[in-house]
């Protein structure tokens, strides 16, 4: 069987994602750079993988998959039976993680990935970081992370006691934010946000990821 | 037990849930919430659902939100009736959710913002991002641009069946044709257009349309 092949780039926070996501289904893969600062994800070949032309790709078999979200959700699927269980066991458990996966996609990553953009990605290209832009972002990320503190005041996880696709979709946009953008306040201000974020980000699945997502 | 849905029936992520129930042949019930008066915004309502947002169901000791994922669960839940809205295999079932994906991440920012410009944002006499509205234009034309190239090869979003996929776009594209001046995006994409016919052709989506609009339309 051929094996996993993952075309990304180790920059993206997209890309992070679904690495986290193999590693913790325990499996192996192949990954491709696609080369972000030379715009390949936007030539021919590459197109030809993924119309909308945004990392990451997954091959697997016969199938061709984009959409990091939907990608992770298949292995977490198709690999049930191997590594860490990342959709619950129930099914309500199940309607729990895809809850809180998309509270992530829609309420927590844009303000998120908005920081992160000013910040570092701005002035990468030449550019001048808005802070009005920066400030009101990080406003409604404050928003967002308040009802965040709440629920993991009574919950160990988002979705529940259990580990899920739910935090995990978080790891690469808190670690951009956090590590890389230097705007960690938000999180580590708010005890149970913290702990979660400590607890996540400690996953040796998780650690390899980070390793390799450096500028 | 019946599901209650909480939220105005006209709202578009209400509509998205109502479409799948009835897909599915999920018997509901609707308790309607005046946003107009900011019933959403007060604590009987954020303790169902924190984020101040609609729509919220309560099915037994369940309560959830967020559209796409009440979407996914219901049709995941009742996968033996009615429509089959995930595909038949897992690879089908994968391709259903790309596609959701895409419409969540690349579709939904850009219809969003040019419904409430050009809708949402006179009602409450919030001066309109002239801008914004012909950035967005624009960049949800580049992303029908693919949806041409895809429809022009599938019957469907995921393939040749119907499924969640096409089901999330129609409260959007419902908005975009009669409350904006943006339908040309469509309706001047001949497969896109094609596609829009059919999927809003079926009686489940005619029924949520038959439930009302809001009442300020002319």
């Amino acid at each position: 069987m051929a094996m996993i092949k993952v075309h990304g780039y180790q920059l993206s926070t997209a890309t992070a994602m679904v690495r986290a996501c193999l590693n913790e289904k325990d499996l192996e893969y192949e990954f491709v750079i696609v080369d972000l600062s030379k715009g390949a994800h936007k030539q021919p070949p590459f197109l030809a993988l993924n119309p909308f032309g945004q990392v990451p790709v997954i091959q697997d078999g016969d199938l061709t998959l984009f959409e990091s979200r939907a990608i992770v959700k298949y292995l977490a699927k198709k690999y049930e039976g191997q590594g860490t269980n990342l959709l619950g066991s129930t099914i309500g458990e199940q309607a729990m993680v895809e809850q809180w996966s998309h509270v992530e996609s829609q309420s927590f990553t844009a303000p998120c990935s908005e920081v992160v953009f000013q910040i570092l990605i701005v002035p990468m290209i030449g550019g001048k970081t808005d802070q009005a832009v920066v400030d009101s972002s990080l406003k409604k990320l404050s928003n967002v992370l308040d009802i965040y503190e709440e629920r993991l005041s009574k919950s160990k996880y988002l979705a529940g006691s259990f580990f899920s696709l739910a935090d995990l979709q978080h790891l690469s946009y808190i670690h951009a934010l956090v590590n890389l953008a230097g705007q960690g306040e938000v999180v580590t201000s708010r005890v149970h946000v913290k702990t979660w974020w400590e607890d996540i980000s400690s996953r040796p699945a998780w650690k390899k990821v980070a390793e390799a997502m450096k500028l | 037990m019946v599901v209650k849905l909480f939220g105005p029936a006209f709202a578009a992520s209400s509509r998205r849930v109502l479409a799948c129930l009835i897909e599915k042949d999920v018997e509901f019930e609707i308790v309607p919430l005046d946003l107009l008066n900011g019933e959403h915004k007060k604590p009987e309502f954020l303790a169902l659902q924190p984020f101040g947002k609609v729509p919220v169901v309560q099915d037994g000791s369940l309560t959830l939100f967020e559209s796409r994922a009440i979407v996914r669960y219901y049709a995941e839940k009742y996968a033996a009736q009615g429509t089959c809205l995930l595909g038949k295999t897992l690879e089908e079932r994968a391709l259903v959710e790309q596609w959701l994906e895409v419409e969540g991440q690349n579709f939904r920012p850009h219809g969003d913002a040019l419904v409430y410009q050009l809708f949402v944002a006179p009602i409450f006499n919030v001066p309109q991002d002239k801008a914004l509205i012909e950035s967005s234009a624009q960049k949800l034309g580049e992303v029908l641009d693919v949806y041409e190239e895809r429809l022009s090869k599938s019957k469907y979003l995921a393939g040749d069946f119907y499924s969640l996929a096409d089901l999330s776009h129609l409260p959007s594209i419902e908005y975009i044709l009669s409350a904006t001046d943006k339908g040309y995006l469509i309706k001047n994409r001949r497969h896109v257009n094609a596609w829009w016919e059919d999927i809003s052709s079926r009686s489940a989506w005619k029924k949520v349309l038959a439930m009302g609009g809001y009442s300020g339309v002319n």
